[in-house]
């Protein structure tokens, strides 16, 4: 069925009902994807979009997903990095859009960090 | 990168980093000759002559995690390869806007590539942006304006998940039409 904007409508309506909103707050753990023109070139495009789709099927609520730019290590782009509050950052390299569903399930659900997909890990 | 969607994402990208409220996107083919243009304006700080210049030389960036930008560069190199033209247009304080365009048949014309996800993935990392997509073909021309949503959505964020997979059916349900 062809999208319409009375379904946008709809989804505005269910959504101001819905109370719970994510909203942005310093006990949020935040997952920022590197979308310079390297991360780019390398695919982090379809890394971020698998993220995002993870975390919304997953329901994950205090989880905010967002994009920057150069991370300054282009050759191990795609870089995703993870922000957890009272942990240290982790970076994960090299990534593509399963080893980015599997870091969903199993950082941020399970948290166990994927030590092999990390900075650390990289040669 | 492989296809024109990446491009325009990655050219937005630079828009977004000079402070673009304002962006936009068009995608127009054009049949005689035998072309596809892309372009993509914004209001963000512009650039001066001298740096406008120098823009198209990969030694050149603003960034400073690197010393080299390779974003125009390579999509000038792209356009030029397929038989098509680059153009840049800039002023202080005003926006820029960049227009590539493509040989169609061209051997070496990259394919247009996903252009929903490009868009949705703009309208996630920056939903306070406006932007306007619009795609001009032989059989007509399809618009998405993110004010226009924001119109409709009264508040709710234009990044909640719902809506952008509310917007990338929309999307590719045009694309299949034009």
């Amino acid at each position: 069925m062809k999208k319409s904007i009375e379904e946008l409508n709809a989804i505005r309506e269910r959504m101001q009902q819905n109370i719970q909103v994510r909203t942005e707050n310093a006990d949020n753990t935040r997952v920022v994807v590197g979308m310079a023109t390297c991360g780019i070139a390398a695919g982090a495009r379809p890394v971020l979009t698998a993220i995002v789709d993870e975390v919304n099927r997953r329901k994950l609520k205090n989880v905010t997903v967002t994009q920057t730019g150069c991370i300054g290590v282009c050759r191990l782009e795609p870089i995703v990095e993870i922000y957890e509050p009272g942990k240290e950052k982790v970076t994960y390299v090299n990534m593509d859009e399963n080893k980015a569903r599997q870091v969903v399930s199993e950082h941020l659900v399970n948290q166990r960090v994927v030590d092999e997909y990390t900075i650390g890990a990289a040669k | 990168m492989e296809d024109l969607s990446l491009h325009i994402l990655d050219i937005s990208q630079n828009s977004l980093r000079a402070g673009a409220k304002n962006i936009f996107i068009v995608i127009r083919d054009l049949p005689e000759p035998d072309l596809l243009e892309i372009s993509v304006e914004d209001d963000g700080s512009g650039m001066d002559e001298e740096l406008l210049s120098r823009v198209t030389d990969p030694f050149v960036t603003t960034r400073d995690t690197r010393s080299i930008g390779l974003g125009i560069p390579l999509l000038k190199m792209a356009a030029e390869m397929s038989g098509g033209r680059f153009n840049i247009t800039s002023e202080t304080g005003k926006g820029t806007k960049i227009v590539a365009s493509f040989g169609r048949s061209h051997i070496d014309s990259p394919p247009l590539g996903d252009i929903a996800e490009t868009v949705v993935t703009l309208i996630q990392g920056n939903p306070d942006v406006r932007f306007r997509y619009e795609r001009c073909t032989e059989q007509g021309v399809f618009s998405l304006d993110t004010k226009e949503l924001a119109e409709i959505l009264q508040g709710v964020p234009l990044n909640e998940p719902e809506v952008l997979q509310w917007i990338r059916e929309y999307l590719e349900d045009a694309d299949a039409d034009i």
